[in-house]
């Protein structure tokens, strides 16, 4: 979803600041005060990052609900490259990160953490893959961006921002943690238009 | 971990023909990916729908139970249907060419054809002329790359890394696709490889590979971090190349006396089929050092990894 190869000076040329830092934060605060919110059992609760900046996202929510909450809430990881739908239709393959949910998950809640929700399809495998971990309570959704055109019936249970794009656009997440790059939401415009 | 997470190398062969022509990050790329199929062998379902609809053909044509089961349990893992061949068989034995019986697999739509053959190059071969992916499980005296990844797995996850380390194979080099492969993928990950064993079986040509020869196992067992030891392949041999069973034993076997030169820390490894009290004492392949049965782990691992990462991409 999210483009590795060019600078960021020149994608910045072509697309438009949405997020920085600091409303980065912001969202990721208010995630984990809806997440409170809504689940009376804290030690209920698994946060699950989907590799890369997920997992980096989790990390973060999970200590905002520390600071909030005072409790310690559980993180995973869950890769979805096994569960995709996509097999022998891409030219090339990402490493495999290994899964790793606190278990058992069978009266958790376990909310899938992403950077970006587009099309609902890594939600799906995602979904799938916890399945392979066990039944859990309930699975839940918190993305930071969510950008719609959905190809499944899939919706998130927490978003940080909601961002209308054309399907032509491309959503870039930059987190310092991961890419070693200042935080940042970028919309990048249709290279064909 | 970070580190790890950020990796932009990403995997483009549809065929794993052997360990010499990837590059030192493309095999470290296999075995991060192995990590990862280990892990499913510890979850609730221990299969994931990676190769879901994909036709997974095991074609040994000579004999093999390990390694074609290892293939078989991870693609069954994958959810690849899979089936077996092997040479008895087949229409091999009844003159049809190696060519035209996997041109028919793969008529029969077969994705992944996993090759076991007596003859050096049979995988290259089909490789080239096949749009399935081929996976080379052996082919004659050249290549086995998986055993060389699930070997390099296991140094990895015991030790560590691999740069640096002393590994020693001892046994017969020359008519071992397990001791080329591995030499391949220990050199490029950047260890020191020794190897041992009588003239006849260790030719001195080894050497133009960049690794050191030796006819005294005492000499280099103090040094070792790895010793890997290779079974008497009497198979492959038209002609005796050592005198007798008990003088290699004598001279190059891994006594209990021989085994206390090594480091306590050095790891005993052995691709298998084991000749207990031949190439090793039978008390030291079950005791502390072994890592025998970590490698057949690992394998299943390492082959999983491998069946995705090669019948996962695109095909053209």
């Amino acid at each position: 979803m999210t483009e590795p190869q060019n600078s960021s000076t020149a994608l910045a040329s072509r697309g438009s600041l949405v997020m920085d830092a600091e409303t980065i934060r912001r969202a990721l605060r208010r995630m984990a005060h809806e997440i409170v919110e809504r689940n009376s059992d804290l030690s209920a609760i698994a946060l699950a990052g989907i590799p890369s900046r997920g997992v980096e996202i989790a990390r973060r929510i999970a200590e905002f609900i520390g600071s909030v909450a005072r409790t310690q809430i559980a993180t995973g990881v869950i890769d979805v490259s096994l569960h995709r739908d996509d097999v022998g239709q891409r030219a090339d393959l990402p490493v495999v990160h290994p899964s790793h949910l606190p278990v058992p998950i069978e009266h958790r809640t376990i909310i899938i953490v992403d950077d970006v929700l587009y099309t609902g399809r890594t939600i799906r495998a995602a979904i799938d893959a916890i399945g392979s971990f066990g039944r859990p309570a309930r699975i839940q959704l918190a993305t930071l961006i969510d950008r719609g055109h959905r190809e499944l019936p899939i919706r998130a249970d927490y978003v940080g921002k909601n961002i209308p794009t054309a399907n032509g656009e491309r959503v870039r997440v930059r987190l310092q943690d991961v890419d070693n790059e200042p935080d940042a939401v970028w919309l990048i415009k249709d290279q064909t238009s | 971990m970070m580190a790890a997470l950020t990796s932009e190398l990403r995997w483009h062969r549809k065929d794993l023909l052997g360990i010499r022509e990837l590059c030192a990050d493309e095999i470290t790329f296999v075995l991060d990916n192995a990590d990862a199929f280990k892990q499913v062998g510890t979850r609730d379902v221990k299969k994931v729908p990676a190769l879901r609809g994909k036709t997974v053909v095991n074609f040994f044509v000579e004999p093999s139970t390990r390694t074609r089961t290892s293939f078989e349990l991870a693609a069954i893992r994958l959810s690849a249907d899979v089936i077996n061949i092997s040479a008895s068989t087949s229409s091999l034995t009844k003159g049809e060419t190696l060519k035209d019986t996997a041109k028919i697999l793969e008529a029969n739509h077969a994705d992944i054809i996993v090759l076991r053959h007596s003859s050096a190059g049979a995988a290259h071969f089909l490789g080239e002329r096949l749009s399935a992916s081929v996976i080379n499980a052996g082919d004659g005296a050249h290549e086995h790359p998986t055993q060389a990844l699930l070997d390099l797995y296991t140094i990895r996850e015991k030790k560590g890394s691999i740069a640096g380390l002393h590994v020693v194979i001892v046994g017969d080099i020359l008519f071992s696709r397990v001791a080329r492969s591995n030499i391949f993928g220990l050199l490029k990950l950047g260890a020191r490889v020794t190897l041992v064993g009588p003239t006849t079986l260790v030719p001195r040509a080894f050497e133009q590979l960049g690794v050191s020869i030796s006819n005294d196992i005492d000499a280099v067992l103090p040094t070792a971090d790895v010793v890997n030891l290779l079974r008497i392949q009497h198979e492959r041999q038209g002609k005796e190349y050592f005198p007798g069973l008990g003088e290699y034993i004598r001279l190059f076997g891994l006594t209990k006396a021989r085994a206390k030169l090594l480091k306590p820390e050095c790891l005993i490894m052995h691709p298998g089929p084991i000749n207990r009290g031949v190439e090793i004492d039978s008390e030291l392949a079950d005791g502390v050092q072994s890592v025998i049965l970590d490698q057949v782990t690992n394998g299943l691992a390492v082959r999983m990894a491998v069946l995705y990462l090669c019948g996962g991409i695109g095909k053209r």
